[in-house]
């Protein structure tokens, strides 16, 4: 063994109170990073999996006709429709200011030569699936009962790549062929229907907004009922096969959007930047359409690293005064150590040793012991579906984080006493010491 | 013995301690040491003897004046030379806190082969066990040397001193920590090392009964040397 560790283990081993004191500190530590960033990152990782349990990570649309300066648009829906009292529901809100660019009136387009951009986007690296739909606002109609859904035209095995509603039915079966249709569980509810009954569907036709809009309907059976864990989708998802929802929004073999997987998730909004850049179509991320959440998980990021911070300093300030305690109670055995010939190189490197051991041994125990906490907290509470309400993240590069963060605190923590150790004069410390 | 080399040859060497208020603690000290000797280094307490084998062991520096060594000056040596050239050449026996307490008999016998090389070797540790039966230790050679007694410990330390096989053997006060029987055990055991080995000491004592037995005295006054007649006859040596 080379000198420096056979001197360093055999003073760990000799100071057993000082080293089990240095060990218990990192050990803390440790486990404290551990289980803290194992809980945030188990927290962060379901919420994202919740919110992407229900939106593509990107979205690709036409753009927005835009440009179209306020006060023309005003003047021209003043002379198209003369009863000022009640205006087109898209000027009602815009501002009255002749500088604002208002969107065009909805109206859902589609994506020019959508097949070829579609096998152009499989082939952007990072990008695992590609789904063509025509998506809009409609309503739903039961008896009496009238809903406003969102409703969505898809290919069927495309689109499950994309958002796994299969894997979500409560009931029936995925089937969106012909005048299957299937709806959130909410809806469901809302309209009472039950699997194998039939709903009318209706969409405003596309040719413009106020008077003279007409509609166009198509009768659908029930087919699925799905529950994606979001109140918003599960009261407002219809999906039929892609023809159904071109007829019902007069796009004959159009499509309004292409939605996008992506292999790596915070990689979507690289990727949606590349995809727009090829395409020339708008695209946007779930990161873009998420950004208050990305923010908020952010914030719980720095908040983690503060803790950590504090947590580093405090050991690593706990391990150095140790150490330094040490080197001070050792002085004349280092005098005698530099006296038969030790270089003071090595001296340094005894004490290094000393604190980088400690942070390895300490980083195993915390990583323990962390473990230990995470998996007791995690089994604390737990949803009615017997999932965890927070579920923990353990993963071999926290633990690696960890390991290296330990041995690191235990390596600077040693860096001034080891200093300190080999710049002693070894006639002083002999003396002295 | 006259014409056998010097050892060691100490030129002028003044040191002085203090920042602010400088105290001379030796004033101009001239020695030589040749091959083979055994000399006795004697003055009162607080005459600067340990002062001056610090010095001449490398372990601190003079204000002025030379440390020659088997013919090398060491003025103008750097830590790192002068850390290589103490391990190689120095042994060093002190009166307390000799040895490295965390230590085996046989590990402290090692050390200044093991810090100096970095790695140990089979051909230390047999080294060492040697040097431990040659001391009277065969029996003790792997307890720790906290449970050896005083005299067994301060034989440890001569034998750590020799393993290198050092030119120079610097020993301060290695008895004066002993009772009388210890005491004479230790010094005979340096005097048996010097006859046999023909190894160079130099011991500070405060013993005369030591200093009689010495082929060469030195007297330190005040930080000067007063170079006394020899004790023994050194030509029963040659
Ligand atoms: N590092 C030092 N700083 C200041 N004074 C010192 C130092 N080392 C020794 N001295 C002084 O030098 C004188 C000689 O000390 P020392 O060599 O230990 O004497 P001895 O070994 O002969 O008893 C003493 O007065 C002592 O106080
Ligand atoms: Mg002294």
């Amino acid at each position: 063994m080379p000198f420096e560790w056979f001197v360093a283990l055999r003073y760990l081993r000799e100071g057993r109170a000082q080293t089990a004191l240095i060990l218990a500190a990192v050990s803390v530590g440790v486990s404290v990073i551990v289980f803290l960033s194992a809980l945030i990152n188990g927290l962060q990782t379901n919420l994202i999996k919740q919110t992407l349990g229900f939106q593509p990570h990107v979205t690709l649309v036409p753009h927005e006709i835009l440009a179209r300066p306020l006060a023309s648009l005003a003047s021209r829906s003043a002379l198209a429709s003369p009863s000022a009292t009640s205006p087109a529901p898209a000027d009602a809100t815009a501002p009255a200011t002749a500088t604002t660019i208002e969107r065009s009136p909805q109206r859902l387009r589609s994506i020019e030569r959508w097949q070829t951009v579609l096998a152009q986007v499989e082939r952007v690296p990072g990008v695992l699936a590609a789904s063509p739909a025509v998506s809009g606002p409609a309503f739903a109609t039961r008896g009496g009962a009238e809903k406003a859904v969102v409703l969505r035209g898809v290919d069927p095995e495309r689109f499950l790549a994309i958002i796994d509603v299969r894997a979500k039915l409560v009931a029936g079966r995925f089937l969106v062929a012909g005048d299957g249709v299937v709806i959130g569980a909410g809806l469901a509810e809302l309209l009472g229907v039950r699997l194998g009954d039939k709903l009318r569907l209706g969409a405003p036709d596309g040719g413009g907004a106020g008077e003279g809009r007409e509609t166009r309907e198509a009768m659908v059976t029930v087919t699925g009922i799905f529950d994606l864990g979001n109140k918003e989708v599960n009261d407002r998802w219809a999906l039929v096969s892609l023809r159904q929802a071109q007829t019902l929004f007069d796009l004959p073999g159009g499509a309004s959007t292409i939605e996008l997987k992506v292999a790596e998730v915070f990689d979507a909004e690289r990727v949606a930047g590349d995809v727009a850049e090829l395409t020339g179509l708008e695209a946007n991320s779930w990161m873009k359409l998420n950004a208050q959440l990305l923010v908020g998980l952010r914030s719980q990021d720095s908040s983690k690293y503060m803790i950590q911070f504090f947590v580093v300093i405090a050991v690593t300030l706990g391990i150095a005064s140790v150490l330094i305690v040490s080197v001070v109670q050792k002085s004349r055995e280092i005098g005698i150590l530099r006296a038969v010939g030790t270089a003071s190189g090595r001296v340094l490197r005894v004490f290094l040793i000393q604190g980088g051991v400690v942070g390895v041994l300490g980083s195993i125990v915390g990583s323990g012991l962390g473990t230990l906490f995470s998996l007791f907290f995690e089994r604390l509470a737990s949803n009615p579906d017997g999932s965890p309400t927070f579920p923990v993240d353990l993963n071999l590069g926290l633990y690696a984080s960890a390991s290296l963060l330990a041995t690191g605190i235990g390596l600077v923590a040693a860096v001034i006493p080891a200093r300190r150790a080999a710049r002693l004069e070894p006639a002083d410390a002999i003396r002295y010491g | 013995m006259a014409d056998a080399p010097a050892v060691l040859r100490v030129e002028k060497v003044v040191k002085e301690f203090g920042d602010h208020v400088i105290t001379r603690v030796l004033h101009g000290i001239d020695l030589e040491l040749r091959a083979g000797e055994l000399a006795a280094l004697i003055g009162p307490s607080g005459s600067g003897k340990s002062t001056l084998l610090n010095l001449i062991g490398l372990l601190d520096r003079p204000t002025s004046g030379r440390v020659i060594i088997d013919g090398h000056d060491t003025t103008g040596l750097d830590d790192t030379a002068l850390t290589g050239f103490r391990g190689r050449t120095l042994g060093f026996i002190f009166q307390f806190h000799h040895l490295l307490p965390a230590f085996t008999a046989t590990e402290n016998v090692m050390m200044p082969a093991y810090a100096g090389r970095g790695f140990p070797t089979k051909a230390m540790r047999a080294r060492a066990r040697e040097l431990l039966g040659e001391v009277g230790l065969g029996d003790r050679v792997d307890a720790p040397v906290t449970d050896l007694s005083g005299g067994q410990q301060q034989r440890v330390a001569v034998a750590r001193a020799l393993a290198h096989d050092p030119s120079l053997v610097l020993a301060d006060e290695p008895t004066g920590n002993l009772d009388t029987e210890s005491a004479n055990e230790v010094f005979e055991l340096m005097r048996r090392f010097n006859r046999e080995r023909g190894t160079t000491f130099l011991v500070v004592t405060h013993d005369p009964r030591i200093s009689a037995r010495c082929d060469h005295v030195l007297e330190i006054v005040d930080g000067r040397l007063t170079e006394q007649a020899d004790a023994n006859d050194a030509g029963a040596k040659g």
